[in-house]
């Protein structure tokens, strides 16, 4: 196919901080002509013609009613990532254009991550490295110890694919898991992975080692965990976030954090992202953070690129479309 | 009727950083009346003949000629941990002494640190801590990707205990599974992870994306992985060591660390311990390093010492004893 007879597709730019990642350039130029923000800035009356979808990438380009409004042959907003709590759903389904995402792309390595951060917290790993580089370092203490994590019972909030593969994984480490979910999964699915549904938060926060966040963000559960739910917790708990920042009320875990209310956190999200360089949670002892690296795998964001192509292409050529975000 | 005194167990010191844990000795002092080493030396006439036992924690007291020889009726010695690299077992069994260590409650402490290492260097975990927290950073990249673990090929040298659960452990992460072991496994332990054996280890070497040391460290492990093995490595690969330091030919990890013969590596245990603070490996990128912390959890620390009570108590009532170590 002709470039020029490629639907366009809008993109922030190549490369940079949020940029589309060189590699999956050639696949991008293989289905669509690439049309950067630049680009279109400076040809909107040619191009806007030419533009059927657009390819969100690290929550860019930003998605306005101006932006709306200048493609008038936009079909298609294709999300790389699962989570959409950056774009306003009903602004854009106003506007009869689509939106996907890729959830199919992101599970494995979000679980992962969840697994990493919570074996990492336990064990203090981090910490670990340090004493083992460090100048200072005469001996290795016989005293040092962590948590041991082989039958500790994991508290999992949000039991979706991601949930669901981070509590298989689990299992395999003979932990108890508990789990709370809008819906209560079918129970050879609770079975196959040993996961006890909690009608209740209370019940699973006060039971659980470790209290692991894998909800979407939506206006029900922002600051779903605050001061109440960290209270809950054992004093001898971990909190893991791999879901969105704006989950966890951070005042409130500063404190319970300071105050010895929980053990110690895990995030791979926060909110913003980065933080603020002078905010509490840097400078906590019994804290790591990761920068949002849940899906940042060579294989994961090829994945992600792929099944936005697919989705682009789905909905372009009328066919069911294999992830579509409908707004609530 | 006298009361019956609790048998005298020898034991190193208690607190500081590499003594008897004080929050062990309640339970100890239900069942023994410890001697530390400074009490003995100061009473050798009166009480070497009244210690049946060595608790030996992290390798104290060390069972040399000497104190073997000032003992005439010790029975039994037990270890804490797996390995046996520390003792002469020759020399031990040449005075009647039995031996025991516990090698079933590191394993699965072991097995999760196995694991931890594999996922931290795999997903750059420690670097994307400084990130998080460095003064400088601005915002965060997207082009600053790792590498995936689920799905992809896990090779296991040593299918032990501690081997087979980190088998199990990786199975769940849907990753493939190459083990190479002295004996193969039987047909339902290898289906039950998962694991497929390699006769040959060079078989292992060529598939694996990541390869678990998980031997115990014997004449014949010495120095078991050295230059060879790691240019059998696909150059994308990982290195992790679980089982002992020796085990590895480090000057050989250092040039292929060096010179991308093989991507990374992640060590909990290295050669001494710790490595001399100038050491070429501490000051290389694609590497990380923990302080031999595979059994450090307050679970499986008193677990070793819970076995190693019965250990000592079975000896002492001639009871078949658990965990003994034959030489």
């Amino acid at each position: 196919m002709a470039k020029q007879e490629q639907p366009g597709l809008l993109i922030l730019e190549i490369g940079g901080v949020c940029g589309v990642l060189k590699g999956h350039v050639e696949l991008l130029k293989k289905h669509f002509h690439l049309i950067t923000m630049k680009e279109f800035l400076k040809n909107k009356e040619r191009l806007s013609e030419k533009i059927k979808s657009v390819f969100i990438h690290e929550c860019r380009p930003v998605i306005d009613r101006e932006l709306l409004q200048s493609l008038p042959h936009l079909k298609v907003i294709a999300n790389s990532g699962v989570g959409v709590d950056h774009l306003d759903l009903k602004l854009i389904s106003s506007f009869r254009v689509k939106v996907t995402n890729t959830p199919h792309a992101v599970s494995d390595s979000t679980a992962d991550i969840g697994m990493a951060l919570m074996l990492a917290s336990a064990r203090r790993l981090v910490e670990g490295c340090q004493i083992a580089v460090s100048p200072q370092t005469e001996h290795f203490a016989a005293d040092w110890l962590g948590d041991e994590v082989t039958g500790a019972t994991l508290g999992i909030i949000g039991m979706g694919s991601i949930g669901y593969k981070v509590a298989k994984r689990a299992k395999a480490f003979d932990m108890k898991v508990l789990y709370l979910n809008r819906n209560r999964r079918k129970e050879e699915e609770e079975q196959a992975v040993g996961a006890h549904y909690c009608e209740k938060m209370e019940d699973l926060l006060q039971q659980s080692d470790f209290v692991m966040l894998v909800v979407n963000l939506t206006p029900q559960t922002h600051k779903l965990i605050g001061k109440r739910e960290l209270e809950l917790m054992k004093p001898t708990a971990t909190l893991i976030n791999i879901s969105r920042g704006a989950v966890v009320d951070h005042d409130a875990l500063v404190e319970a954090l300071q105050n010895g209310i929980i053990k110690a956190a895990a995030l791979d999200v926060t909110y913003p992202e980065p933080l603020p360089r002078d905010h509490p949670l840097l400078k906590l002892k019994n804290i790591i953070i990761t920068p949002h690296i849940g899906t940042a795998t060579v294989q994961a964001t090829r994945m992600m690129t792929e099944e936005a192509v697919a989705n682009i292409q789905a909905v372009l050529n009328g066919l069911p479309i294999p992830s579509e975000v409908i707004p609530q | 009727m006298e009361e019956q005194e609790l048998p005298y167990v020898l034991i190193d010191t208690i607190g500081g950083t590499h003594g008897v844990y004080e929050d062990h000795v309640e339970f100890l002092k239900k069942h023994f009346t410890l001697i530390t080493m400074k009490e003995f030396l100061e009473n050798k006439n009166h009480l070497s003949e009244k210690i049946k036992a060595i608790y030996m924690w992290w390798h104290k007291p060390a069972a040399n000629q000497e104190l073997l020889r000032s003992l005439p009726n010790l029975k039994m010695i037990a270890t804490s941990g797996a390995g046996m690299d520390h003792l002469d077992l020759k020399l031990i069994s040449s005075f009647g002494v039995k031996v025991a260590n516990t090698p079933f409650a590191v394993s699965s402490a072991t097995a999760d640190l196995g694991m931890v290492l594999m996922l931290a260097s795999a997903r750059r975990l420690v670097e994307g801590c400084q990130i998080a927290v460095s003064p400088n950073t601005e915002h965060f990249a997207a082009d600053w990707l790792g590498d995936e673990v689920t799905g992809a090929t896990l090779g296991i040298i040593g299918m032990g205990t501690i081997g087979y659960m980190v088998a199990k452990r990786a199975k769940a992460f849907e990753m493939k599974i190459l083990y190479h072991n002295r004996n193969q496994r039987k047909e339902e332990e290898e289906r039950a992870v998962g694991a497929i054996y390699c006769k040959k280890i060079e078989d292992l070497l060529q598939q694996s994306d990541f390869v678990m040391l998980v031997v115990n460290l014997t004449p014949q492990t010495d120095k078991l992985f050295g230059k060879k093995e790691l240019e059998l490595m696909k150059p994308s690969a990982t290195l992790i060591n679980i089982s002992r330091g020796p085990v590895v030919d480090q000057d050989a990890l250092v040039e292929a660390l060096q010179n991308g013969v093989i991507k990374a590596a992640a060590l909990d245990v290295t050669y001494p311990e710790p490595l001399p603070r100038h050491h070429p490996l501490l000051k290389l990128k694609n590497i990380i390093i923990t302080p031999h912390i595979g059994s450090a959890t307050t679970s499986s620390r008193r677990l070793m010492m819970q076995n190693m009570v019965e250990s000592i108590l079975a000896a002492l009532n001639g009871f078949p004893i658990p965990n003994e170590v034959i030489p």
